[in-house]
């Protein structure tokens, strides 16, 4: 029995999202009696890789192929396999995100494990294993039963909470083969965004909508943002016009978000949109419409017009911040 | 080229999902089926690709029983050439993959394309899974796609930017947002669903691969509570609750 996480670093560091892969993985080994052992490429510092330990990792296997430098599907689905077979690991847990949706399906090839992907809380059985998955864009969940000896299972972000759990913590270096030909696609360019936050990161998110009526209206949104240390989304329509970049749209074709707080205004609430946002645990709405979808899905709701309510709003938030 | 494309059989984004048989079971009733949004990006793409020149054969696969002819009917309408359906209940995702990768293997197609991910299970898992079948590379999510004689020419969004990759073929990619940079949805016309009509849909058994994985249960989020409304003139209230009661600021 083993439990493998696979820990991705970004330039070298890890993000909140692997420490509560971690958290997680930590307390389904409990239920099994297991322990767990992190997996990562690119050789972060030795600091760093300890990081792991704090929450509760016992082993980190740090891959050194240099290689794996440059992101292959196929060449880090090989390491990783080789990593599982090496601790004899019958539960693998990735994070859904680009990272795991890539290598997931493949190692379950590989292995003939079943995986669940988009998996949103602690498993409800060990024997039969059984967890809970988000299914229908998140209007419901589905128990899956995953009969293989092996197990995949990706974890949605935000579904569980980060705790601490220090243990000292082994690094071991492991080399891994990579046959040739596992990197046929070529990596030509990596165009850097803006260097803003990321919105499947943000822990708060303000997100306009068709109601603003024009991106010049939008520095009321960003001022939010900034307040609340937070990042900006947007909805569908929003980003088609191209008043907001791509890479904010959130919603069942866009980007789907699970934030602590995601705070709606002048977006009715489409159910396609809030199939990308129901994961989130609060929900604000500021909308003139009473009859706005949104209101029924939402925590808290204001009716008013965005352009009246957010300033007097992002006078009151910054009051709050200053006292707190 | 000869694009194989999987056409996912999905409820409309708009449908309200309900469980019958002790929430064990999806409840079809009343529920209207479409292709996959991001299956119907892709097949725009493709199509804009051969309208644009690129010499192009597309044939669409699907597994599914003869439920899903519909739905495959509309793909050939908007202009796939021919549908392959392997005739069998779509469920565990290992055994969806390895049908689609016999039939790439029974024909001589150079590319594999599918959604980004379903919108009934949510499981992203299709590319992956066919590409290891077959030992072929792949980019999952891509969000752009051109065929520029023998290359494939992608972006992917990752932490940080977009990455420009190459590839050639053969290939499997899935297709995100922006995998068709302008789509203009590709309504059928009756002309094109009189010709999808007489476009050969050919019907093949599945090969046999054990399911590994099972959902024994539904079940609908928790009911909300009822919004709390907020007066516009005391926004402080708002500001108040988030931090007293809801704990997120």
């Amino acid at each position: 029995m083993a439990i493998l996480i696979y820990t991705q670093n970004y330039d070298g560091k890890f993000k909140k999202s692997v420490f509560e892969l971690v958290t997680y993985g930590v307390a389904v080994a409990k239920e099994l009696g297991t322990k767990v052992t992190a997996v990562t490429t690119g050789k972060p510092d030795t600091e760093i890789l300890k990081e792991l330990g704090k929450y509760g990792a016992e082993k980190v296997i740090s891959i050194t192929n240099e290689e794996l430098n440059d992101f292959s599907a196929q060449a880090y689905a090989y390491a990783t396999e080789q990593v599982a077979k090496k601790i004899n690991a019958d539960l693998i847990i990735f994070g859904n995100n680009p990272y795991g949706r890539a290598i997931a399906p493949r190692l379950s090839v590989k292995l003939n494990a079943g995986l669940a992907a988009g998996v949103t809380a602690l498993p409800s059985s060990v024997s039969p294993f059984t967890v809970k998955k988000r299914v229908f864009s998140g209007k419901a969940f589905a128990d899956v039963v995953i009969k293989s000896e092996t197990k995949i299972i990706t974890l949605n972000q935000n579904s569980y909470k980060v705790e601490e759990n220090p243990v000292d913590i082994t690094i071991e270096e492991f080399s891994a083969e990579i046959p040739e030909g596992a990197y046929a696609v070529k990596p030509v360019e990596i165009v850097k965004s803006s260097g803003k936050m990321s919105v499947t990161d943000a822990e708060i998110l303000v997100s306009g909508g068709r109601g603003l009526k024009g991106p010049e209206n939008w520095g009321m949104i960003e001022e939010m943002a900034e307040i609340l240390g937070a990042g900006t989304s947007c909805s569908r329509p929003v980003s088609d016009l191209d008043w907001r970049p791509h890479e904010e749209h959130v919603g069942q074709t866009g980007k789907v978000v699970a934030p602590n707080l995601y705070i709606a205004i002048g977006i009715s609430g489409a159910i396609q949109h809030l199939a990308g946002v129901n994961g989130s645990k609060v929900m604000v709405v500021i909308n003139t419409d009473p009859e706005a979808p949104f209101f029924e899905a939402a925590d808290y709701g204001i009716i008013g017009d965005a352009f009246e309510v957010v300033p007097k709003l992002n006078e009151a938030f910054k009051k709050f911040k200053a006292e707190n | 080229m000869k694009a194989l494309i999987c056409i996912g059989h999905v409820p409309d984004t708009t449908s309200k999902i309900k469980f019958t048989d002790n929430d064990t079971k999806f409840d079809t009733t009343d529920i209207k089926y479409i292709i996959g949004p991001y299956e119907e990006l892709a097949l725009t793409r493709l199509l804009d690709l051969r309208d644009a020149g690129t010499d192009m054969h597309i044939t669409t696969v699907t597994v599914g029983t003869q439920e899903t002819e519909p739905t495959i009917r509309k793909a050939l309408a908007m202009g796939a050439d021919d549908a392959v359906r392997v005739n069998a209940e779509a469920s565990d995702n290992l055994f969806i993959a390895k049908q689609i990768a016999e039939v790439f293997k029974n024909g001589d197609y150079d590319i594999i394309i599918t959604g980004k991910e379903s919108i009934d299970y949510n499981g992203g898992q299709l590319e992956g899974m066919i590409a290891e079948f077959l030992n072929l590379p792949s980019v999952s999510g891509a969000s752009k796609f051109d065929i520029e004689g023998d290359k494939i020419l992608l972006e992917q969004e990752i932490e940080g930017g977009t990455l420009k990759l190459e590839a050639s073929f053969p290939f499997v990619v899935s297709a995100g947002k922006g995998f068709c940079p302008e789509p203009e949805p590709r309504i059928p016309n009756m002309r094109g669903i009189m010709t999808a009509r007489k476009k050969p849909l050919q019907v093949v058994e599945p090969v046999a691969k054990e399911a590994v994985t099972e959902i024994i249960k539904y079940h609908l989020p928790e009911p909300k509570p009822a919004c709390k409304m907020i007066d516009p003139d005391n926004v402080e209230e708002l500001v108040r609750l988030l931090h007293e009661e809801a704990k997120v600021i």
